[in-house]
């Protein structure tokens, strides 16, 4: 399989970035940003990135199992992603989190019908002096309320 | 000599090299570390951290499997903080297993369960829901239940690290974390069972014994595998006559624990379906059951009919019987029938090494030296796929010594991962190359040859003259092919030399010369199937006698066909291809069959040839003392040990070199027996080709 | 938004100082080279490797990773003369929950880091340096990506550091969720494409590191106050702080407090003055129950032992630590028994599984945790999470074992009585813990 040209282009980069012979350093980032092109670590993805990094398919299952980034089926369109740990817990990230399974009818790591939102209470996502914060894919919105998270939701729905 | 550190371990002192760890050197001096993940000659983990121990001066308790012993350390590996530490770990095991030990495979010979005994607390504090994933089916031999599973990492380690197989890994984190196979949901690999062997917990488990049996309620009976030429032992589990598994965890014989699959899954041949469990004889074109009494009586009317017209005999022996059965039926041909037209089907050319080794001693490798040895080479062989157990030795060997491994084949081999140098050759020129690795092999101390069947005749002189040449010491290996490929060739099983390589006056027909011999009044065949593909004898009316286990090809054409048993069955010793004697013991019991021995001598005594008494007993002694070569110590075979013969020495023949076959068996074949074993046919995979990448 | 407010007066900005007014926009190459940036690398080319090790050494400047391992007695074990080649690596995986100050380096000053790591790759002789950002920082990968781009065009970085003949190359390396990351042995995993599972140590990875070759591993706030070091002297950097504790350093305050953010003080400042006066106090008019003064793997302070002086040796002593700097402040209405098992619920999703007893004693301090969160259970299970986490400290095959034993210890002992009332008042049914039958085998 191939990728868009700027993935192409980052990759050919990126795997220049170790030493000769232990290119398999540029496995997790490959596997991630694959999967954010494709939507997911597909078969295929894992083969081509296997064949391109000479790394057996059995050692990218390790390592995919092992970093919560990394997903096998796609996501949503927009991956909401809540933190609940101790700094986002203590000014309301749980409450957050309860109020966004309510709002889109989904619990944690399940998405919804229509494909366009998926829903994850993850760790500290280093925000703890704007808690409570989230991610939706990779962008950061800092201090939410259940407010502010009711708005963010229906510009995403607008968004489609 | 390497520097030693002296240290102090619960008071005692202790002397080690530099460089031995705690677990080591307190196992020297007699005491027991307790551990999981630790595994002898594998990386070391430090995961289970049951081998903590207390160390002065160091604030923390330290894993005493990743601890170089060092001068002055004391080291104390029972003190209170010690066992409360291995309780608190006990503990934790157990919070998450599912103490399903009633039912589990591993009850009674498993090592939580016995650390658990050790250290186990009384009481159980762990109140909560246990973290449960279920088993999973990797192969038809290889089950995996991650909830039992300690997370040791041995299966991970001896896969890759011992076999180079990497078969196994490792996914998921926290208690969610468990192994996986190398293809999705299933294994491809060699099967061989060493994870599941070295398990200490019943988390992986074989196909072949799981909820069969508990392990006390089996006999024990230390058999040599019948597959391969490489000889492992194999400790057969029997109940009631009936083999449920095999396999070698108290580490005796020359293949330390390891069996391929063939040797500790192929055993179900012995309890086929298609077992012969009567004699046949005969009648009317069509082979029909016959008593004992009445077999016997056929073939040896037949036999005193034909020596009474001074008949023409063939007789063609095995490569999966005993040394004394081999001897005896050599003797049963040349003194009883009074011909040298005897012969089995060879494998390797070992009479050319035995005739250009002569007067040497020590010339002839042991499976041991491959783990000694300095350098190796490999010449035409697949060794992962054919030899398995010399190609763990030598992966060992490179791995725990650096060893430097060269190989030229005609395609590539598993050795290549490591090898220092591999060179690709068309089978039967491999020899040609060796010039190129003059100078590398001149640098290193010694060397151990190992050479397959397409290395024979001249070419195995040129090899040898190549070996003077290097200046340093030089062993061989002669890779035939099956069980007792060696003892068959050692015991006369050849027209041209009687027992020991000595030249007989007036040869016998070889193999071929047989088959296509019209005028040949019986041809007695014992254990091969040389009508195997279609192939036919040329004498038509020859009246043919088979020992077999199986209705073969050759068995169908006979006019008397004899139950034999298998080796598993019978005891007495066999030859492995570096010459090592082993005894091997009868397990498991098939009605109806007799071993070729009992078969011979019986038709001994109807036809009247003083053959000498057909114990197996018997026969070795004749053997040790008239055999070139075979004078071996009988305390090392009694005690279960491996004595080499070295019958090296002048064969002044023609080695008929244009007779050696390879049997090109792979790791999933195994001649007759495997195409008997539905567990070797059922896991074939792709692994199962020779020089493939 | 931006996320660095002005400075506060008692706040010493060293690392920060570029941002004396609000900003959105990163310090790009210019601005940097206007303000005196990458004087500090020329300087450094100018001077022997051991001197830069020598001046970090005297600046007492301590691993801002949360170790607080002194920084140039780190650099000092690699051995320079080494054939292999060596590797200065950034640890920019900030996990730590409560951590949130490399983001603001990365984000708005992202040269200062690139000239920190110049500074230590040259110190070790290094050729390569790789900067570790956690994956979800994706922000901060794209400008650091720039950031790297105009250093190699403006021949900061490539085959001839500014024309000295000694190459150099960085590049970003994107992590994919897992804080165990954080650890050094297990980001070098990460790294080189593996499970970031922990190495056996020794070897260090001064001797055997990225690659199994000799390399640093230093938190982005360690290296981005080197520049600084080597400019003004090691003893300058040393005085801004106390005696060991070299230097200002960043303060994330989150929880109850009026003014969470990430601040810049001197080390050693008191950690209630921190907190009252440049955090504004205890949010919403509340007092203050306890504060975690380090990232969530330090034990917890009660509100009567933070008047203390916030440097390494002082927390220590104690009898927590000042870790990644990362304070949590609790109000009086805090539940500590949710804090109890929402930390444990993190330890357990993060711990990798290597060894017994961080894998199975997380999972199981999870268990326990969330039932007394919910008031199910009694004293003795309150008993079992102390003795779980003491089975587990020090016993470990790496500090994530500890990181979640000593929060877990400090909690129970601290805060038992609380967590008493708490099973008392609730109306759950509580399991019973008095004696069980034997274990099973």
């Amino acid at each position: 399989m191939t990728f868009s040209p700027e993935l192409e282009a980052k990759f050919a980069k990126m795997i220049a970035n170790y030493p000769p012979g232990r290119q398999k350093g540029a496995l997790i980032p490959m596997l991630l940003y694959a999967q954010d092109e494709v939507g997911a670590v597909t078969d295929e993805v894992i083969d081509e990135v296997s064949r391109r990094l000479n790394v057996p398919r059995l050692e990218i299952e390790e390592v995919l199992g092992y970093y919560t980034m990394l997903a096998r089926e796609p996501r949503g369109k927009y991956h909401l992603q809540i933190c609940t740990n101790v700094s986002c817990m203590l000014t309301g990230g749980e409450e957050l989190f309860e109020h966004a399974c309510r709002k889109l009818g989904i619990g944690n790591r399940q998405k919804t019908p229509d494909g366009q939102f998926s829903l994850e209470e993850v760790e500290c996502l280093g925000a703890c002096s704007w808690a409570p914060a989230m991610q939706v894919n990779y962008d950061f919105h800092y201090q939410m309320t259940p407010e502010k998270l009711d708005r963010l939701i229906e510009s995403l729905r607008k968004l489609q | 000599m390497a520097k030693m550190v002296t240290f102090t371990i619960d008071g005692r002192q202790v002397t080690v090299p530099a460089g031995t760890l705690v677990i080591d050197a307190a196992k020297q001096a007699g005491i027991d570390i307790p551990a999981f993940c630790y595994y002898e000659g594998f990386s070391v983990q430090a995961a289970c951290r049951m081998c903590l121990v207390e160390v002065e001066k160091m604030p923390k308790l330290q894993p005493s499997c990743a601890l170089p012993a060092a001068d002055g350390m004391v080291v104390h590996t029972e003190t209170p903080k010690v066992v409360e530490a291995r309780k608190s770990t006990i503990e934790f095991l157990l919070t998450n297993h599912p103490l399903d030990c009633p039912v589990c495979d591993k009850g009674g010979e498993c090592e939580l369960q016995d650390m658990t005994f050790r250290y186990g607390l009384g009481e159980s504090r762990f109140l909560e829901i246990k973290h449960h994933a279920g088993e999973k089916q990797w192969s038809p031999l290889v089950f995996y239940d991650p909830a039992r599973c300690i997370l040791c990492y041995r299966c991970i380690r001896v896969c890759d690290e011992g076999l180079g197989m990497a078969a196994l890994g490792l996914s998921y984190r926290g208690v969610a974390a468990e192994i996986i196979p190398n293809k999705g949901d299933h294994l491809e690999c060699d099967e061989c069972g060493w994870c599941i062997d070295v398990c200490p917990v019943g988390a992986l488990t074989s196909g072949t014994y799981r909820y069969k049996s508990r392990p006390w309620e089996m006999n024990y009976v230390p058999a040599i595998c019948t597959h391969c030429s490489n000889g492992c032992k194999t400790t057969l589990s029997v109940r009631n006559g009936e083999i449920l598994r095999a396999n070698n965890r108290d580490r005796s014989g020359i293949n330390g624990e390891f069996l391929c699959v063939k040797g500790r899954f192929g055993f179900d041949f012995v309890h086929s379906q298609e077992r012969l469990q009567s004699p046949l004889v005969r009648r009317d074109g069509r082979l029909e059951p016959a008593s004992w009494g009445e077999a016997l009586k056929v073939a040896a009317g037949r036999v005193r009919e034909a020596i009474g017209r001074n008949g023409k005999f063939a007789v063609i022996g095995s490569t999966r019987t005993t040394n004394e059965e081999n001897y005896y039926l050599q003797k049963f041909a040349r003194q009883g029938l009074r011909t040298n037209n005897i012969d089995h089907h060879r494998s390797g050319d070992f009479i050319t090494l035995v005739d250009a080794l002569t007067g040497r001693t020590g010339a002839l490798a042991t499976v041991n030296d491959l783990y000694t040895c300095d350098a190796a080479l490999v010449l035409g062989s697949d060794l992962a796929q054919q030899h398995p157990l010399l190609a763990v030795q030598l992966r060992a060997n490179w791995r725990h010594h650096r060893a430097a491994v060269y190989v030229v084949t005609p395609g590539p081999v598993r050795e290549d991962q490591y090898a220092a140098r591999s060179l690709r050759a068309e089978a039967g020129s491999e020899v040609e190359r060796l010039e190129e690795l003059r100078e590398q092999l001149k640098a290193r101390k010694n060397l151990v040859v190992l050479y397959g069947a397409s290395v024979k005749g001249e070419a195995v002189r040129r090899l040898v003259a190549f070996g003077d040449s290097l200046g340093i010491a030089v062993k061989y290996v002669c890779l035939v092919d099956y069980a007792n490929s060696r003892g068959a060739l050692d015991m006369g099983l050849l027209p041209h030399l009687a027992p020991g390589y000595r030249p007989v006056e007036i040869p016998g027909m070889h193999l071929d010369a047989m088959m296509a011999a019209p005028d040949l009044d019986v041809i007695w065949v014992v254990g091969a199937n040389p009508l195997e593909g279609g192939r036919e004898f040329a004498a038509k009316d020859a009246f043919v006698i088979v020992h077999e286990l199986f209705l073969t090809e050759t068995a169908q054409r006979a006019d008397v066909v004899l139950p034999a048993m298998s080796l598993y069955e019978k005891n007495g010793t066999a030859t492995n291809v570096c010459g090592e004697v082993q005894r091997t013991k009868a397990g498991p019991k098939v009605m109806g069959t007799k071993s070729d021995l009992d078969i011979l001598g019986l038709l001994a005594a109807q036809l009247g040839f003083d053959l000498g008494v057909p114990s197996h007993e018997k026969v070795f002694e004749e053997i040790r003392r008239t055999v070139r070569g075979y004078s071996v110590p009988l305390p090392v075979l009694a005690t279960g040990g491996a004595a080499q013969a070295a019958p090296c020495g002048p064969a002044p023949v023609d080695a008929q070199a244009e007779l050696v076959r390879p049997s090109d068996d792979t790791l999933f074949t195994s001649g007759t027996l495997g195409k008997y074993s539905k567990r070797l046919t059922q896991v074939m995979e792709a692994p199962g080709r020779l020089f493939q990448p | 938004m931006t996320l660095l407010a002005p400075p506060h007066p008692l706040e010493k900005r060293v690392l920060l100082r570029r941002f004396d007014a609000p900003r959105t926009e990163p310090v790009w190459i210019d601005e940097y080279l206007r303000t005196g940036g990458y004087e500090a690398i020329r300087k450094a080319l100018t001077m022997e490797p051991e001197q830069i090790v020598e001046e970090v050494k005297k600046s007492a400047l301590r691993g801002r990773g949360g170790a607080g391992f002194p920084t140039g007695m780190k650099w000092s074990f690699v051995d320079r003369k080494s054939p292999k080649p060596k590797y200065a690596v950034v640890n920019a995986d900030e996990g730590e929950p409560g951590t949130c100050k490399d983001r603001i380096l990365m984000g708005y000053d992202p040269h200062r880091l690139i000239e920190g790591v110049l500074i230590g790759g040259r110190a070790i002789g290094a050729c390569r340096g790789w900067i570790y950002i956690r994956g979800e920082y994706r922000e901060y990968i794209r400008i650091m990506d720039r950031a790297i781009e105009e250093a190699y065009q403006r021949g900061l970085l490539g085959s001839n550091v500014l024309g000295s003949g000694w190459e150099f190359h960085l590049s970003t390396h994107t992590g994919a969720g897992s804080y165990e990351c954080g650890e050094e042995t297990a980001l070098l995993e990460s790294l080189e494409g593996k499970r970031g599972n922990p190495r056996l140590k020794p070897p260090f990875p001064a001797s055997s590191g990225a690659f199994q070759c000799p390399t640093i591993v230093n938190n982005v706030e360690t290296f981005c106050a080197v520049p600084d070091i080597i400019l003004n002297g090691g003893e300058w950097y040393a005085s801004l702080g106390t005696p060991k504790n070299g230097g200002t350093r960043l303060v994330c305050l989150s929880g109850h407090i009026e003014r969470p953010g990430v601040y810049e003080v001197p080390l050693g400042m008191n950690l209630l003055k921190i907190l009252n006066e440049i955090g504004g106090g205890v949010w919403k008019g509340r007092k203050l129950k306890a504060v975690i003064p380090g990232g969530s793997s330090s034990p917890v302070l009660k509100a009567e032992e933070c008047d203390i002086p916030a440097d390494y040796d002082s927390l220590a002593k104690a009898g927590s630590m000042l870790g990644s700097g990362a304070t949590v402040v609790l109000d009086e209405t805090t539940d500590m028994a949710r804090v109890l098992a929402r930390l444990m619920k993190f330890y357990a999703h993060e711990s990798c599984g290597w060894c017994i007893p961080c894998r199975e004693g997380t999972a199981w301090l999870k268990k326990i945790s969330a039932r007394l969160e919910e008031g199910i259970g009694s004293e003795r299970d309150i008993e079992t999470v102390d003795r779980i986490a003491q089975s587990m400290f020090g016993r470990t095959f790496c500090p994530l074992g500890d990181a979640a034993a000593m929060p877990a210890m400090a909690i129970v002992r601290k805060f038992r009585g609380e967590i008493l009332e708490k099973l008392a008042q609730s109306e759950a049914f509580a399991p019973v813990t008095g004696a069980q039958p034997l274990a099973v085998l």
